[in-house]
This record gives C-alpha cells, sequence and structure tokens, in this order.
C-alpha cells in the first residue's frame, strides 16, 4: 500500500494586503479589511492591524488564526515587560520579540506575514518586514500579502532610495509628508484591488506620529 | 514569643496544636511597616509607609499593580512579596490570555491562599513571610482581601498591617460604616489620614507614603507624589481639629464584616492563626 498522504491542512490562508511607510516623524500602517477563504469572502470587515504598544502597530495578513494567537502573545509579553520595566515597549524591541516569538515555531510555523509600524526612542518613523519564521530587517517601507506582488514594484518605484554608495547619505525614511504618504497608500490598494481578488472592500490606514494613533478608512472595490 | 522544641520545622505540631513556624511568619508581617486598605462600593484605595533603611537609600516598593483591575499591597518581607507579585501577574495575564476577560479577585486570593498553604506543609519549604492586601474591581464590585503567611483570607472593608497598625485599625474603626458610599476623593483622604495614625507624631509628607487607587473606570495606579501632597496640604489643617473621639464606641462586634483585633496573646489557648 503507498505511502498515505495527509488530506488535510492545519493552515488555511484568508488572504489581503499590508502596507506600511516610515516617516521622519510618522509612520502609516494599512492594510484592507476583506477575509477570504478559496475563492469566497468570510467577511468584509475585519482589521488586521493589531496595536502592540503606545507607539508600536503591527499589520497581518495569512492564517488569521495564527495571526490572532501571535497578537494576544505579544500583547501577554508586553504587559510583563511593563510590569517589570515599568515602561512601553520601544518599537525596535518589539521587533525583536517579534522575531523570536516566530522562530520560536520554527517547525510548525505561524502562518503570519506580518508589517511592523511604528516610531522609533527618538521619534522617528520605522518599518519593519517578517518573513513566516521571524527573518526581519528595518526598511523604510514594506508590503505583504496575497497583493504585495503588485505593490512592492510601486512603492519601489515611488519611495526607493538612491543607492547607499552615493553620497551624501539618504535616510531610509522617505521624505514625503505624512498626508502624502497617506495619499500614496490609499493610491496603491485602489491599483492592487483592481487587479488582486483578495484585497478590497475597505482600507483600513492607522497613523502614529507624535499626537499618538489615528485611524481612518476608505471604500475599496467590493469585487 | 519565647523558644521552644516544637519550632525547628513548619512540619512539627505543638502539643497545643499550633504551627510555631507559621506564626513566627505572621509575625515577620507585624514587623513590617504598615499597609492600609479600604473601599467603598465603587473604589478601594490602598496606601503604605515608606521606610527606607538610611537616608542614602531610596524606598522599598511595597504596592504592586498586578493588573488593571487588581493592586495589592505588603508589610513584611517584601522580597516574598516581589516574588508573589509576579505570580499574580502571571496568573491575570493567563487568565485574560484564556478567557479574554479579567481575572475575578476571589479566585485569584484562593490561589494565593492555596500557594501559601503549600509552604506550611513542606519540610523543605518556609512560609512567605508577607501579609498581603489584595485590592480589585470585578463583575460583584469592589474587594479588599487580606492574605496571610498561614494560607488564610479575609474580606475587609477596612483593614491595617504591619508595625502600628493598630492606631490605623482604631482610626478605619471609627470611621468604617461612611465608606461604602463616600466618594473617591473622600476614600483617599481617609487612607491618608490612616497612615498619619500609624506615623504617630512624625510628619506626615508624601514622601513618606504611597497612594493606590482602583475603581470603576479608573484602572489601578499609583498616586503621583504632587497630589498627594496636595491632598495632604489640603486637609493637614482641618485634620488637626478632629478631635479622636474615643466615645464612638464603634468597636468590633457584630459587624456585617469580619475585623478581628490583633492576635491574642501567645500564651493563651487560641492560636492567633485562626484570625
Amino acid at each position: 500500500m503507498p505511502k498515505q498522504q495527509a488530506n488535510w491542512s492545519p493552515y488555511d490562508n484568508n488572504g489581503g494586503s499590508c502596507v506600511a511607510v516610515a516617516g521622519a516623524d510618522y509612520c502609516v500602517i494599512a492594510a484592507d479589511t476583506r477575509m477570504s477563504t478559496g475563492y469566497n469572502i468570510l467577511t468584509r470587515d475585519y482589521s488586521k492591524i493589531c496595536k502592540l504598544a503606545d507607539k508600536c502597530v503591527m499589520a497581518s495578513s495569512g492564517f488569521q488564526a495564527d495571526v490572532k494567537a501571535l497578537q494576544k502573545h505579544l500583547a501577554a509579553r508586553h504587559l510583563i515587560y511593563q510590569h517589570q520595566h515599568n515602561k512601553q515597549m520601544s518599537c525596535p524591541a518589539m521587533a525583536q520579540l517579534l522575531s523570536n516569538t516566530l522562530y520560536y515555531k520554527r517547525f510548525f510555523p505561524y502562518y503570519s506575514f506580518n508589517v511592523l509600524g511604528g516610531l522609533d526612542n527618538e521619534g522617528k518613523g520605522c518599518v519593519f518586514t517578517y518573513d513566516a519564521v521571524g527573518s526581519y530587517e528595518k526598511v523604510g517601507y514594506s508590503s505583504q500579502g496575497s497583493g504585495s506582488t503588485l505593490i512592492m514594484p510601486f512603492l519601489d518605484n515611488q519611495l526607493k532610495s538612491p543607492s547607499p554608495l552615493l553620497l551624501p547619505v539618504q535616510d531610509a525614511v522617505t521624505p514625503l509628508a505624512e498626508a502624502e504618504a497617506v495619499d500614496l497608500v490609499k493610491t496603491v490598494f485602489a491599483s492592487a484591488s483592481e487587479r488582486d481578488i483578495y484585497t478590497g472592500d475597505k482600507l483600513e490606514i492607522v497613523v502614529i506620529n507624535a499626537d499618538g494613533i489615528g485611524r481612518e478608512y476608505m471604500d475599496l472595490r467590493k469585487d | 514569643m519565647f523558644r521552644n522544641q516544637y519550632d525547628t520545622d513548619v512540619t512539627t505540631w505543638s502539643p497545643a496544636g499550633r504551627l510555631f513556624q507559621v506564626e513566627y511568619a505572621m509575625e515577620a508581617v507585624k514587623q513590617g511597616s504598615a499597609a492600609i486598605g479600604l473601599r467603598s462600593k465603587t473604589h478601594i484605595v490602598l496606601g503604605c509607609v515608606n521606610k527606607a533603611n538610611s537616608e542614602l537609600s531610596s524606598h522599598q516598593k511595597k504596592i504592586f499593580k498586578v493588573d488593571d483591575h487588581i493592586g495589592v499591597a505588603i508589610a513584611g518581607l517584601t522580597a516574598d512579596g516581589r516574588v508573589l507579585s509576579r505570580y499574580m501577574r502571571n496568573e491575570c495575564i493567563n487568565y485574560s490570555f484564556t478567557y479574554e476577560s479579567p481575572l475575578p479577585v476571589g479566585r485569584l486570593v484562593v490561589q494565593l491562599a492555596d500557594k501559601a498553604q503549600v509552604c506550611t506543609q513542606r519540610s523543605w519549604k518556609r512560609p512567605y513571610g508577607v501579609g498581603l492586601l489584595v485590592a480589585g474591581l470585578d463583575e460583584s464590585g469592589a474587594h479588599l482581601y487580606y492574605n496571610c503567611p498561614s494560607g488564610n483570607y479575609f474580606e475587609y472593608q477596612a483593614f491595617a498591617i504591619g508595625s502600628r497598625s493598630q492606631a490605623a485599625k482604631t482610626y478605619l474603626e471609627r470611621k468604617f460604616e461612611n465608606f461604602t458610599d463616600a466618594s473617591r476623593d473622600d476614600l483617599v483622604k481617609d487612607a491618608i489620614m490612616a497612615i498619619r495614625e500609624t506615623l504617630q507624631g512624625e510628619t506626615l509628607k508624601s514622601s513618606v507614603c504611597t497612594i493606590a487607587v482602583v475603581g470603576v473606570g479608573e484602572p489601578f495606579h499609583i498616586l503621583d507624589q504632587a497630589t498627594v501632597q496636595q491632598m495632604i496640604d489640603a486637609f493637614e489643617i482641618v485634620g488637626e481639629q478632629e478631635a479622636p473621639d474615643a466615645a464612638a464606641g464603634q468597636e468590633a462586634s457584630a459587624e456585617p464584616e469580619p475585623e478581628p483585633e490583633q492576635g491574642a496573646a501567645a500564651g493563651e489557648g487560641v492560636a492567633p492563626m485562626d484570625i
């Protein structure tokens, strides 16, 4: 009898796209609100964005059950940190914690593709992008999820900094103003919704700056 | 307390049916600097006296936030208190994670009491040398509990533990009937007054005491020194005029909540840990 294969997978992909863009004194994190499975829509109104700390927000696409478990885990760890250190975790600290948490399950991963956005200790915007097992990098902008193949080249075109080998040294964070960055994100999602069937319905945009955390919504194509 | 041949081990009973090691642990609580707690229907206030070893050192932390809805004030071995606070925080986080709702205070104090009891029945352990005043808010209202090293716990309208706590208890016994419906600010004022009683003559200033509040719509937090000093200044003058009214005669006797006195003298038949 030939070896039997499992015809059941512990994972599912709920689709959707996430984007984060870092500015000089702000950070924009956005994700669509469509949750799907296969060719069906489960809901048009599900948030993929989670506030982990005062100045740190995470957007994740992939398998939302794993995403939820990951968010709860990080929130619990953050509480412990606050009890021990009497302060909130900084974005770079949370970035490392997220990486370690993901790698901890290296051999049964969280099916979660994350972008972490926030302000670092000096108030500058920072974005960290991850794979499912915790490999991460600090970047000026990033996208993850089903629409990332459509979104990333466009962000590269608009935001990519010239080579670090050129002088004078340019910052990874975009010189764009906050309103321009939000506009860019809206444009990017409107385009992605045209061709990616898993991205659409509504766009949730979170902006972190010195004043705190702000949130806005924009409608996207519902087909 | 006198030394005798039944007090070496926590697992040795005395002929009179007492566990001396546990009683000695309760003694440690009485030696610590004072902590008080009082509650109304909607708020609980914890207060403690900060004693520093010398002018050069900082104060020991005696009030800990356990969760948004629970806080604890300790008296006795503060190291034991720190460890137990960490345990309590962990339990709250785990419960929240599993049930997506805050841990009911009554559950937490039982877990804490069971943990303390274990240490009274293992030959390789010693009882925790710390008394905890647990203040918490849950669906059933505002609660104040006292957890002993013996593994017992009691609910109180108001209580004080630690050195010179009797003075605070006398004050609280006079006033406690007003607490249920008191406003939040009045409750804080009463807490500060109770602490003043334990200081017995020393000047009351915000550097000597710490106050924490938890209540409906108000997550547990420690009041900052400036606020506390303001409240002290506001009533210091008025407070002086309040003559300690011994005539009130509201000593503990058929009260709705148990408010026992400090343990009966050691030599008598009643074992203090029955309190």
